[in-house]
């Protein structure tokens, strides 16, 4: 991109306008209108079916982030995209969150590597550093190191992905003595589009900025323009870190529900949010604080076609941002509302979204 | 409602005293109708925050943060160290999340070797509270040493002050409970 980066951006065409995508963390929760929960196996299957409905509607990303405790099934998410990758042709793919600090990123590098080729080149990384920490004590790190973890390991990854063969040494693995990793994706770069998953963290928007990776802001409630001071203090630090910000991609991500009927909408995610925030969370979400998304100045994607499309338009002039992603099946949600859903995207939100936000 | 009594000091025995006797007003009054629970910090070995979720400790400390999750109403009874509340307590407020209290009534009883702590409840239990976002009962109790003897309370007046103190916070938290109930009853989802 600008001679000061060298990072490998993800690519956009701007005669598409803003990207679209859905993604799922994986949860594997009861769905609290019926009470029943499916298997572990069923709700896998229908994650990838769901990347299937996806590409058919025309969306354009499929994410699936990484997720080690109760009530998740996406431990292994980096395989659940491998099926994804076999299971779809055109849709892009990426992780999201992959948590970088409990992994070996030689390992990740390999695996998502390997997603790329066998996808014709659809595959990126979102790395992140972990809401709950459980995966910690699970998978043999000590939490007291959670953010130097993260920061080592990430630009451990970011190196391998810029350079065929390594030459480094830090504090959580061995060094790596002239490494070779391979396989290395087709294209120019020979790399992968990483982004850094921010959270409710400041000085995670700024590091982003700082190493001038393109940034991921996932977003729970309160107003947009609360999220819009993140993204600009991730461009300010870019730019203040000698990087082009205007050509740094912010994709943003969070609950999103559509229904004809705008109270359905309410009535119909609400349970799914408020009981799976507290099993997974431990809080359930106030109903006061989901009932503000009926204002297009929330954040909270939940409401009739017109108004998402007004709200997404909205977001998309305060963030400057390349790629918006919905969560439409948290929390139990049936296959029968997630077919639903994709069907009123594909055929009532991105023909408007895109008609408003292309350029030529 | 699930009612939570919670001691908070770790040492001594004046906190414990206020703490039972809240309890024992309480299950007499209201122990058919709710579910009330009693912990004393002091038979709890928890562990100091690090800022995880509370779902994601262990032992005593699961214990004790979940009982606090799951209560409606929580009477916190202090003790005074250094002229504020002992770092016991406060931890237990560390290892919660930051609106935990939200829809929760809470009270207060304090006990302190001096009048002249009177108001470190008012100063500095309240805001944290407040912070957290509890709806706190506005008036709180406090006992000095000279309200106990023998590990009991000989002071009729801090008898009477407790049992008004449980009377209105079950008066506020039903009130509320029902507030809170039409309030999300107007949303129409």
């Amino acid at each position: 991109m600008t001679e000061n980066n060298r990072h490998v951006m993800p690519k956009f065409e701007p005669s598409k306008g803003l990207e679209f995508g859905i993604y799922t963390l994986g949860d594997h929760l009861p769905n609290p209108h019926t009470g029943k929960r499916i298997s572990a196996e069923q709700r896998l299957k229908e994650i990838v079916e769901m990347a299937q409905l996806a590409e058919q509607a025309g969306i354009d990303v499929f994410q699936v982030g990484e997720s080690h405790q109760d009530y998740f099934v996406t431990q292994s998410h980096l395989i659940v995209l491998a099926m994804v990758a076999q299971a779809t042709n055109q849709i892009k793919i990426t992780s999201g969150a992959t948590i970088i600090s409990t992994s070996d990123p030689v390992r990740v590098f390999e695996d998502a590597a390997t997603i790329d080729l066998l996808s014709n080149g659809r595959m990126e990384i979102i790395a992140g550093r972990a809401s709950r920490v459980g995966l910690f004590e699970l998978l043999g790190y000590n939490l007291a190191d959670y953010e130097q973890l993260f920061e080592e390991k990430f630009e451990l990854l970011l190196k391998i992905n810029e350079n065929e063969v390594v030459d480094w040494a830090g504090e959580f693995r061995k060094p790596l003595k002239h490494a070779h990793v391979l396989p290395r994706p087709n294209n120019a770069a020979q790399g992968l589009p990483i982004w850094r998953a921010v959270g409710g963290s400041l000085d995670s928007a700024q590091k982003a900025g700082r190493l001038g990776v393109p940034m991921y802001q996932a977003h729970l409630g309160g107003p947009a323009s609360v999220f819009k001071e993140r993204i600009d203090l991730y461009r300010t630090t870019a730019q203040s870190s000698g990087h082009q910000a205007d050509q740094l991609p912010v994709a943003t991500g969070g609950f999103f529900y559509a229904h004809e009927d705008m109270m359905e909408a309410y009535r119909a995610y609400y349970p799914h949010i408020n009981e799976g925030m507290k099993k997974t969370n431990g809080s359930g979400f106030p109903k006061q604080a989901f009932a503000q998304g009926q204002d297009y100045r929330s954040v909270i994607n939940v409401g009739d076609p017109q108004l998402i499309v007004e709200k997404l338009l909205y977001q998309h002039e305060l963030f400057g941002n390349q790629r918006y992603v919905g969560q439409l099946d948290f929390g139990g949600v049936s296959m029968d509302e997630i077919k639903r859903n994709i069907t009123l995207i594909g055929e009532r939100i991105l023909p408007e979204i895109r008609k408003h936000t292309m350029k030529k | 409602m699930n009612i939570l009594i919670l001691s908070g000091s770790n040492i001594g025995s004046k906190t414990r005293v206020v703490a039972q006797y809240a309890y024992d007003s309480l299950t007499s009054r209201y122990g058919a109708d709710h579910s009330l629970q009693f912990i004393d910090l002091k038979e709890k070995d928890l562990v100091f925050s690090d800022g995880r979720n509370y779902l994601d400790y262990q032992g005593d400390t699961a214990e004790v943060t979940q009982a606090i999750m799951s209560a409606d109403v929580i009477i916190f009874a202090s003790p005074i160290f250094q002229a504020a509340i002992p770092a016991t307590l406060k931890n237990v407020f560390d290892l919660l999340p930051q609106n935990a209290l939200q829809y929760k009534t809470c009270s207060i009883i304090m006990t302190a070797g001096s009048d002249k702590h009177y108001l470190i409840a008012e100063q500095q239990l309240k805001p944290i509270l407040s912070y957290m976002k509890a709806n706190v009962l506005p008036n709180y109790v406090f006992a000095v040493a000279t309200d106990f003897d023998h590990g009991r309370i000989v002071n009729d007046d801090v008898h009477f002050r407790i049992e008004k103190l449980v009377e209105d916070t079950i008066v506020l938290a039903r009130s509320y409970q029902q507030i809170w109930q039409d309030q999300e009853e107007q949303y129409g989802f």
